[in-house]
């Protein structure tokens, strides 16, 4: 008799993603469930989705699920983990969602201390509408936005939240991984494992920021959204531990 | 004898008090929603109603079960409103006009994912940075719906301290019942007036409703989504006529004001809140001189208490509405009535705080060109 021994996770729901093919979605999103499985918390959990290409993971996470408008997710998270100090609250957001538009909401509820869990999904541009300038979008990266690559002069520089959340006292764990090879992805799960268990630990704001492929709005194959993750991405967004006032945990 | 004694809470101190309490209006709207079981409040200072957000974080911090936040904007505030409701706690926020034009996106998306929220607005002279003085030139602002999309949120007009207190503990019941939120309008003069207030008895947590559709972990039951995106048209047709039902019937059920010295008026003011104390006094004035003037206070502004106004249709042909704007309940006014009656208008915009006299010769022009 043949042995399972992978398959859907339990906190995925039987929904066919909307991910373009190659985008790191996908691969979070399983990470995601699968820690939440084996942390055995999918009970006492509730994800805050984004406005972004992600807006629709109430259709794919098995979990009680808040949606927030553009930007909002760690004010509505605080509202509700402030409200149920003992279940798991996550925020999953793209870069503008928690960057742009975000920014004050974010660097608060890590200033503070919230005990939430905060996932940031950076792929460097605005996918769901259509491939525009992100705050983490590169110098010379083009987007419809940045016509002709992106410039000090009329755009301003790529910003680097997470090393600007490493400052406040509230944030005890910060890292930065990508999922743009399998040796990535494994040490991102472990990254997204250790955050939540900062926060069954009650210990503070945790958030990892995953460089994340999206071959659509970067005009590229997979393959080569891949390496440019590591080519390029990785020279503005160094993968590293930011903030780790936490150990083994 | 059970009610010979109440507890206030203060900024400074608690104190013992008979069932009559002097306290402004701030302060009466906090110590109301902790009464009527609020225990999250989110806000950020802003002139003026400074007074409700220091009342709450001293409030919430005696509660055991009490959750105040400052928060970073206004925006920040009515999202962890947003946050604390789908956790099925009776949340509240404040501000004034700027601030409630930041909150406009939040309390589209409490409407449309149906989750109770009390908000209160301490109106002051705008547009823009305007002052500090009271206005009520968030009428629109307030009954129109105010941010996106096809809404309308109940709107209370208190006109004193008690009516702060009865009109606060009430609104977190519509909130909660009518799963939407209710925006408390008050203003400037009625937040830093002080009044004798006998505030009702505190509610039993324990004994209001349960909520069987909050997020609160999906242990034991199949996991829940509150959310407002609905991109298949069909679908979010149907919210949307989901949602007008719900406000026909708040419509039929709620509407209310106050009449004085309606049955025999030839000339009725209309005003709400600090206009209409104005105006009360004026009408008084006026009624010593022989002129048969009314007044027809509404409390509710959404629903606008239509039904009551048009019954003044048959004596009343002249309608006089004061605000302290340059006009937008008189459009109510005029749509309720539809060409019935004689619309007059006086308003005093940009925080100007008119006196009983100046309405009362207002009132006499008037009358003497109608009659």
């Amino acid at each position: 008799m043949a042995k399972k021994i992978f398959s859907r996770p339990k906190y995925l729901k039987k929904a066919v993603f909307h991910y373009c093919p190659g985008c790191g979605h996908s691969i979070v999103h399983r990470l995601v469930a699968e820690v939440i499985e084996e942390l055995d918390i999918g009970g006492i959990t509730i994800g805050v989705p984004p406005a972004g290409c992600a807006v629709l993971a109430y259709d794919y996470f098995d979990v009680d699920i808040a949606e927030a408008a553009h930007g909002r997710g760690a004010a509505v998270a605080t509202g509700l983990k402030r409200v149920l100090p003992d279940r798991i609250v996550f925020t999953y957001q793209g870069d503008g969602d928690i960057s742009a538009i975000g920014t004050a909401e974010t660097i608060h509820a890590a200033n503070r201390g919230e005990k939430i869990t905060a996932l940031f999904i950076n792929n460097s541009v605005y996918g769901m509408t259509g491939g525009q300038m992100a705050p983490t979008t590169i110098l010379g990266q083009n987007t419809t936005t940045t016509p002709g690559g992106r410039e000090v002069k009329r755009d301003g520089w790529p910003l680097n939240l997470s090393e600007m959340l490493g400052l406040t006292n509230g944030s005890v764990y910060i890292e930065r991984t990508a999922v743009n090879s399998p040796k990535n992805i494994m040490h991102t799960k472990k990254a997204i494992k250790k955050a939540f268990k900062v926060q069954m630990a009650n210990l503070g704001f945790s958030l990892v920021e995953i460089l994340s492929p999206c071959p659509t709005n970067w005009k590229m194959s997979p393959v080569n959204a891949c390496k440019w993750v590591e080519e390029s991405m990785m020279n503005v967004f160094p993968l590293k531990v930011i903030k780790d006032d936490v150990g083994e945990i | 004898m059970p009610c010979a004694r109440r507890y206030a809470l203060t900024l400074q101190s608690r104190f013992i008090v008979s069932e009559k309490v002097l306290m402004s209006g701030n302060h009466v709207i906090g110590e109301a929603a902790v009464r009527a079981g609020c225990r999250f409040y989110a806000g950020y200072p802003i002139t003026p109603q400074n007074e409700l957000t220091e009342y709450m974080a001293g409030a919430m911090a005696r509660l055991k079960d009490g959750i105040f936040i400052q928060a970073e904007s206004e925006i920040a505030a009515i999202n962890m409103v947003i946050g604390a409701s789908m956790a099925g706690c009776r949340a509240m926020t404040s501000s004034s006009g700027p601030g409630i034009s930041l909150k406009q996106e939040g309390i589209s998306f409490l409407s449309a994912q149906e989750l109770p929220a009390v908000i209160v607005n301490c109106m002051r002279g705008g547009p823009g940075l305007g002052n500090i003085a009271p206005s009520q030139g968030d009428y629109f602002q307030a009954t129109r719906g105010g941010g996106h999309g096809d809404y309308r949120n109940i709107v209370l007009a208190p006109a004193s301290g008690q009516e702060l207190a009865d009109m606060t503990m009430r609104a977190f019941d519509y909130a909660d019942e009518y799963r939407t939120p209710v925006m408390i309008l008050q203003d400037g003069m009625m937040g830093q007036m002080m009044e004798p207030v006998i505030f009702p008895e505190p509610v039993d947590l324990k004994k209001l409703p349960a909520k069987p559709w909050i997020l609160d972990g999906a242990d034991g039951r199949p996991s829940r989504v509150i959310k407002s995106l609905l991109l298949d048209p069909d679908v979010e047709e149907e919210l949307n006529w989901k949602l007008a039902r719900k406000y026909e019937d708040i419509t039929n059920k709620i509407q209310n004001a106050e009449t004085y010295m309606t049955s025999d008026a030839r000339l009725i003011v209309i005003a709400y809140g600090t206009a209409a104390r104005i105006a009360k006094g004026a009408v008084k004035r006026v009624r010593d001189l022989g002129y048969k003037v009314g007044l027809f206070r509404p409390t509710t502004l959404y629903p606008f208490p239509k039904r009551l106004l048009v019954d003044l249709r048959e004596n009343a042909k002249d309608l006089l509405v004061f605000e302290m704007s340059t006009g937008q309940m008189v459009e109510d006014v005029r749509l309720s009535m539809e060409g019935s009656s004689n619309i007059h208008f006086y308003g005093r915009p940009g925080g100007i705080i008119s006196t009983p006299y100046e309405i009362a010769e207002k009132i006499k022009e008037v009358y003497k060109n109608i009659c």
